[in-house]
């Protein structure tokens, strides 16, 4: 009886918990695992079962081309889009944390890219981007510029992709700044301001270390969601022209569901996954150390 | 050494003056205490004098220079902040030497200072801390070295104390007093508790909705309050303001038939008794019912009706009184105030000279 009722009261915990651990081994940790194995395998196909190659996926992909590519471009397109997307998010929280006139509006248009969808997002600025009458060539052909394929030509379709992407993140991570400046009491800044200090002083030295926490944790995102954008790729470029709007994901993408090389399609998954977490740990633990929380 | 004049002073949000026409000088080393409940508007007026608000109208000077459009940090002003303000990143060491860093203090300079403010505080051990790691108490002492180092003549001190414990508070205000005069300091002191304010202030200037009700040295507070509201917002428990009357002989209280108290008509004058300087007897002035008897140890407030008014009574110790008992209320001459009801002002008044009367010995015997 007593041994019944024990092995019930451990179970009942493990019970409650079934739901959720099924949806997350099915959806989640399954598929990673199995990603994993299969990135050491050949793809199967038809009557040839899988075979195991050991890293030689991993070796093929020093040879790709367009595997280069595409981790270049990603580089490119990370390095660009972050660093500028946190600038222009700090700046517009700053803006927006001010007791200007039609403050309530600014807060809107500068969040309104983050809750439109990312597709229609994509279909609007593929307008704006239409060589002759797009937006930015009958802005430009005011000051005598002739008309630009802009995602058409190798040369300009990769940061015009750049340009849409920190649309779109500055507004998202400004909300997390301006959140974290409402925490900054008033009486700091006014504190301040009786020692003398200049307002850009008081930024430097007040503002943006007690910023950091936020710094750090939009930072990391934003090098994640840089790596894992497709939506807009696949939309107004489809990578090119000649892979030079490539991204990892999007090539991942291709590769798996467009040429069903599913076990070459694991082994680059490995690859991006493998490096956003290097990535996050380096930032959680370089950066870490120096930011004050409270 | 600067003191600090503040002239015809107005601070306006839109139809509402929270600061309407105050005057009021501080002599150069001395405390002055702006003192009111909430929303008098002392600390706005404190706020005017750093230069974190802009006046609408008057003028502040400061060591005798007009500074009424001056930034904050062209004052010569420090302050410390109901909040303490500390920088929440940097330790109580950068804390304090914010200022000295900003201004370009040379570091020799920098670190006499620090080391001067933080023996006056006993910081010496904190320094690498941080302000989270500090109690209210220290972190109040941060604040106050913070203060301290700028070595600017004139200190502003918002509400300083208000949050910490009565034992702290009580430590801390004395601390306050005796850094303040060692160093010499011009300080202005804005508290909402009276206590805090008569133990410290060479001067109060007591507010209410904005405008200044009494500026006056701490005795002459308590002994010559201006208006009814001074009059009550002074002493623990407030004076008593009993409604007279015209009565034969002079002003009665109202609804007694006497003894007259002061000389001419009584009607529309309040007469001001403090609770602490009547007494109750077997014979007396006005003869009182006691309704409540309030235990608190060193003495009790007594609530007795004194014809259709009531009046709290301070007695030491413990009454042996009991509730509906018939007593006789006496005052030293001089103890009595008299103000006008209905401009709340006090009036100059000539008393009566009191016989004390007990009405046949009735109440002496249902005593004993």
């Amino acid at each position: 009886m007593s041994k019944l009722s024990r092995l019930q009261s451990q179970a009942t915990p493990w019970l409650l918990l079934l739901p959720a651990a099924v949806l997350l081994a099915t959806f989640t940790h399954i598929p990673a695992v199995t990603t994993f194995i299969n990135s050491f395998y050949t793809t199967p196909r038809g009557a040839r079962p899988a075979r195991f190659v050991g890293v030689e996926q991993y070796q093929s992909m020093l040879a790709d081309p367009v595997f280069l590519a595409a981790l270049k471009n990603n580089a490119i397109y990370a390095l660009g889009t972050v660093p500028l997307a946190i600038g222009l998010s700090l700046l517009m929280a700053i803006i927006v944390n001010s007791s200007i006139r039609g403050r309530a509006l600014l807060r809107m248009s500068f969040f309104l890219p983050t809750v439109l969808p990312m597709i229609a997002v994509a279909n609007i600025w593929l307008f704006f981007y239409t060589p002759g009458y797009g937006l930015f060539d009958q802005i430009l052909a005011n000051f005598g510029f002739s008309s630009t394929n802009w995602l058409g030509s190798p040369n300009t379709a990769l940061p015009s992709l750049m340009l849409l992407g920190i649309w779109k993140e500055a507004g998202f991570f400004m909300i997390f700044y301006l959140a974290a400046l409402q925490q900054i009491s008033p009486s700091l800044a006014e504190a301040a301001a009786l020692e003398g200090a200049s307002r850009w002083y008081y930024f430097r030295r007040i503002v943006f270390p007690l910023l950091m926490p936020t710094t750090l944790f939009v930072l990391v995102n934003a090098l994640i969601n840089s790596f894992r954008l497709i939506d807009h790729v696949i939309v107004m470029t489809r990578g090119g022209p000649d892979n030079a709007s490539t991204l990892l994901l999007y090539y991942i993408y291709n590769t798996a569901f467009r040429f069903w090389d599913t076990a070459y399609a694991s082994a680059l998954t490995m690859v991006l996954l493998a490096a956003l977490a290097a990535f996050s740990f380096i930032q959680f633990g370089i950066l870490d150390r120096k930011v004050h929380y409270k | 050494m600067s003191g600090i004049e503040v002239a015809d002073l107005c601070k306006r949000w839109g139809a509402v003056a929270a600061v309407d026409n105050v005057n009021f000088e501080v002599k150069p080393g001395t405390l002055t205490v702006l003192l009111g409940p909430s929303g008098c508007g002392k600390s706005t007026t404190l706020r005017l004098i750093a230069g974190l608000d802009s006046a609408s109208a008057g003028a502040i000077r400061i060591g005798g220079r007009d500074v009424t459009h001056a930034p904050p940090a062209q004052r010569g002003i420090s302050m410390v902040f109901q909040s303490y303000a500390l920088f929440p990143h940097l330790t109580v060491e950068e804390n304090i030497i914010f200022g000295l860093r900003v201004r370009r203090v040379s570091v020799d300079e920098r670190n006499r200072r620090l080391k001067k403010a933080s023996e006056l505080l006993g910081l010496g051990a904190l320094l690498q801390r941080k302000p989270s790691q500090l109690s209210g108490g220290q972190q109040q002492r941060v604040a106050l070295g913070r203060a301290i180092v700028a070595e600017a003549p004139v200190c502003l001190m918002d509400e300083p104390l208000s949050n910490l414990d009565a034992q702290l508070r009580h430590d801390m205000r004395k601390e306050i007093r005796s850094i303040q005069q060692r160093l010499g300091m011009t300080m202005v002191y804005v508290t909402h508790d009276q206590i805090e304010a008569m133990s410290i202030a060479d001067q109060v200037v007591l507010m209410r909705g904005g405008v200044v009700e009494q500026k006056a040295m701490p005795p002459e507070l308590y002994s010559r309050p201006a208006t009814t509201f001074a009059a009550r917002f002074i002493g623990t428990p407030p004076m008593n303001l009993v409604a007279l009357s015209n009565g034969t002989g002079g002003a009665v209280v109202r609804g007694t038939d006497g003894p007259p108290l002061i000389e001419g008509p009584g009607d529309g004058l309040l007469l001001g008794l403090r609770p602490e300087e009547l007494r109750v007897g077997a014979s007396g002035t006005l003869a009182a019912e006691i309704l409540a008897v309030e235990y608190h140890g060193a003495d009790s407030i007594l609530e007795c009706r004194v014809g259709d008014q009531t009046l709290m009574v301070r007695v030491d110790g413990v009454l042996r009184n009991q509730i509906g008992e018939k007593v006789w209320l006496s005052w030293a001459d001089g103890a009595a105030h008299v103000f006008d009801e209905k401009s709340s002002r006090r009036v100059d008044h000539r008393p009566i000279a009191l016989g004390a009367r007990s009405e046949d010995n009735r109440v002496l015997h249902s005593v004993s």
